[in-house]
């Protein structure tokens, strides 16, 4: 980190010197940590692959439609004469009551999931480190008091809230809605226009799982922020007149990136696990636009007539989910050696 | 130690304070009420509906007269939807129901979760640690809803072992039980693996070893009352993620408990049937999160009670 960064010295000619100097920094080691944990770079390239498929896949296989670029199947792809088919040569992981491709469902469905996953993650991520943050490095009782707020959400059952924010806002006549609609205004001419509705669901999805996914993320925060506020370079940085938010967000987060990191790739699978639970409730993203959770969910309830279109989306949102799991879980052997407290 | 729980106690009062008035506020703020489902009710009807239920009155008037009516005569109010019968009712019909489902999981969770994550301890980084691992982590890793159904395709409609749904004899509560449980018992035995393995580096283990004790008894006598601390702080996010699985599992099986009533009823607008129903789910998270505070103290006697 910033106190062992290589600084570029005379003496750098022979290329084993060059080696040498630039020593080893807390991210070339757990780097190295990483590379070695075979099951973790397995699931890290199998998600870099599942990515890249659902952003390229669809194109590819729409390609000279008309459609403009979008998360759902095209309506005009459905082949109702065809129905449901067992996986065959032609549509390789079958086709549902509607005649649509599962694979292509797949890779659409892989934009919503990863879409809602990441967004709610990088909310959570914003809010966390924020409050985590700051109550951390004002301490006393600012502290207190935003910690006494985050252990009062703990113990409520927040998903409940979710449910009940899914249910009675997600509606066309909701305020919500109309706030939505006045956001897209900006950015589009026809904000009235029916297609954005599926838009706000998901968007409504995100929102409600990123409020309610924070608080671990302030907490480690917090605890890093606390622990680093003591170090004399605060105190250097200070003395030079570097502002407090400065000090916050230029000096002491940058050195608590290591948990950061580790508990913001946990909560991605975190997250796509609560959206495939809201899908199966009916509550998550909404048809046309469906997640690998709404696909899985729909498959469960004609299982019995067509179970290929439950086992092909489960087994895909399984996976994407034990990726990142092993993923998470490498990251921390990788940069916080010293704490393992579990896996 | 009294005065520790008793505050505790105390505190719990507030927060489940704030959690009924949160809901009470949600549900009524949101467009549409209990009467305007998708059958038309004539609108002299339904402004006789919300007279008798006094939904025209100020939000404020509401909840003052329901607040007393819980605080004072343990009252929940009555259904919109299920004629005739109150949210009691209904929840002292449900709730056993619920508890029976979530006590048998949580066992499950502690019985498989347990022994599993001892094994990946006791035999790190062999081949039975990298199984009992793996299978932890299919377990976090698969969806509750996913698992049931398939448990459901393979076991009840396809060898035709166990019922499809219902919840009456031990036979039906195989399937649920599992699926509730299993997502626990992963987390379970990862935190004890890592519990274990942190305790059985420590010096009054190497004490115990030195001593002569039998490589069980060490296991047993002195590293699992430090090693299953973790588990124990984590029952109480565990027991709310039962509550939550429990929504899942008492649809897909058919279970007539609380979480089944509470979609239906969120779905419904039955605004004191959601409300009730959530302030159950309060008070058995927050009770719970608090004798497992109680119980981490007894067990760690590092921990200071303040």
């Amino acid at each position: 980190m910033s106190a062992s960064t290589p600084s570029s010295g005379p003496i750098s000619k022979a290329p084993r010197w060059k080696e040498i100097e630039r020593g080893s920094s807390l991210w070339r080691d757990a780097w190295r940590r990483l590379k070695k944990n075979r099951v973790a770079v397995v699931s890290g390239v199998l998600l870099i692959l599942l990515f890249l498929a659902s952003i390229v896949l669809p194109e590819l296989w729409r390609f000279g439609d008309k459609v403009p670029v979008g998360l759902s199947y095209p309506y005009a792809r459905q082949n109702l004469a065809l129905g449901p088919t067992p996986p065959s040569a032609a549509h390789w992981l079958g086709t549902d009551p509607f005649g649509r491709d599962l694979l292509a469902r797949l890779a659409f469905g892989g934009r919503v999931s990863f879409a809602v996953g990441i967004v709610a993650t990088v909310m959570s991520f914003a809010i966390g480190v924020t409050w985590g943050g700051i109550a951390g490095y004002f301490g006393g009782r600012l502290d207190t008091l935003a910690m006494r707020f985050v252990d009062v959400l703990y113990t409520l059952p927040l998903l409940i809230f979710v449910i009940l924010l899914k249910v009675f806002f997600g509606s066309k006549k909701s305020a919500l809605f109309k706030v939505f609609t006045a956001g897209v205004g900006i950015l589009s001419k026809h904000p009235t226009d029916p297609e954005y509705f599926p838009l706000f669901q998901i968007f409504l999805v995100c929102v409600a799982l990123g409020s309610i996914s924070w608080l671990t993320m302030a907490r480690i925060v917090r605890g890093q922020i606390i622990s680093l506020r003591a170090q004399p370079f605060v105190e250097a940085s200070h003395s030079v007149g570097v502002s407090h938010m400065g000090i916050l967000f230029r000096h002491l987060l940058p050195n608590a990136l290591g948990p950061i990191i580790v508990y913001t790739t946990l909560t991605i699978p975190e997250v796509m696990l609560t959206e495939a639970f809201l899908s199966f409730l009916g509550l998550g993203t909404e048809e046309p636009l469906s997640s690998w959770g709404q696909l899985a969910a729909n498959g469960s309830e004609t299982m019995t007539l067509f179970p290929w279109l439950l086992v092909a989306p489960g087994v895909v949102l399984a996976v994407t989910l034990f990726c990142f799991n092993f993923l998470g879980d490498g990251l921390r052997d990788a940069l916080d050696p010293r704490i393992r407290k579990d896996g | 130690m009294l005065s520790f729980i008793a505050r505790r106690v105390l505190s719990l009062i507030p927060t489940l304070f704030l959690m009924a008035t949160l809901v009470f506020v949600m549900v009524r703020l949101a467009p549409g009420g209990p009467f305007d489902g998708e059958k038309q009710v004539p609108v002299e009807v339904k402004a006789a509906l919300d007279a008798k239920y006094k939904l025209n009155d100020p939000i404020l008037v509401q909840y003052r007269s329901w607040l007393g009516d819980v605080a004072f005569h343990a009252d929940l109010g009555p259904t919109f939807k299920y004629p005739n019968r109150s949210v009691n009712e209904i929840i002292v019909l449900s709730l056993p129901v619920s508890m029976e489902l979530g006590a048998l999981a949580m066992a499950f969770a502690l019985l498989l979760g347990i022994p599993l994550g001892i094994i990946g301890a006791i035999r790190q980084n062999t081949w039975k640690d990298s199984l009992a691992m793996g299978v932890a982590m299919i377990g976090v890793s698969i969806p509750r809803f996913v698992m049931a159904s398939l448990l459901v395709l393979v076991f009840a409609m396809k060898l035709y072992w166990l019922p499809v749904a219902r919840w009456e004899t031990w036979r039906h509560m195989i399937l649920p039980v599992i699926c509730a449980g299993a997502p626990m018992a992963a987390y379970i035995a990862r935190l004890t693996r890592g519990g274990m393995l942190e305790v059985v580096r420590s010096d009054f283990i190497r004490t115990a070893r030195a001593k002569g004790l039998s490589e069980r008894k060490v296991i047993t006598r002195h590293a699992l009352r430090g090693g299953l601390l973790p588990v124990i702080s984590f029952l109480g996010p565990g027991f709310s993620g039962l509550l939550v699985g429990s929504l899942v599992v008492e649809r897909i099986f058919n279970i007539p408990g609380m979480g089944r009533y509470f979609i239906e009823a969120a779905q419904n607008r039955d605004y004191n049937l959601i409300v009730g129903i959530s302030l159950v789910y309060g008070v058995l998270l927050v009770v719970f999160n608090a004798i497992v505070d109680i119980a981490y103290a007894f067990l760690d006697p590092r921990v200071e009670l303040r």
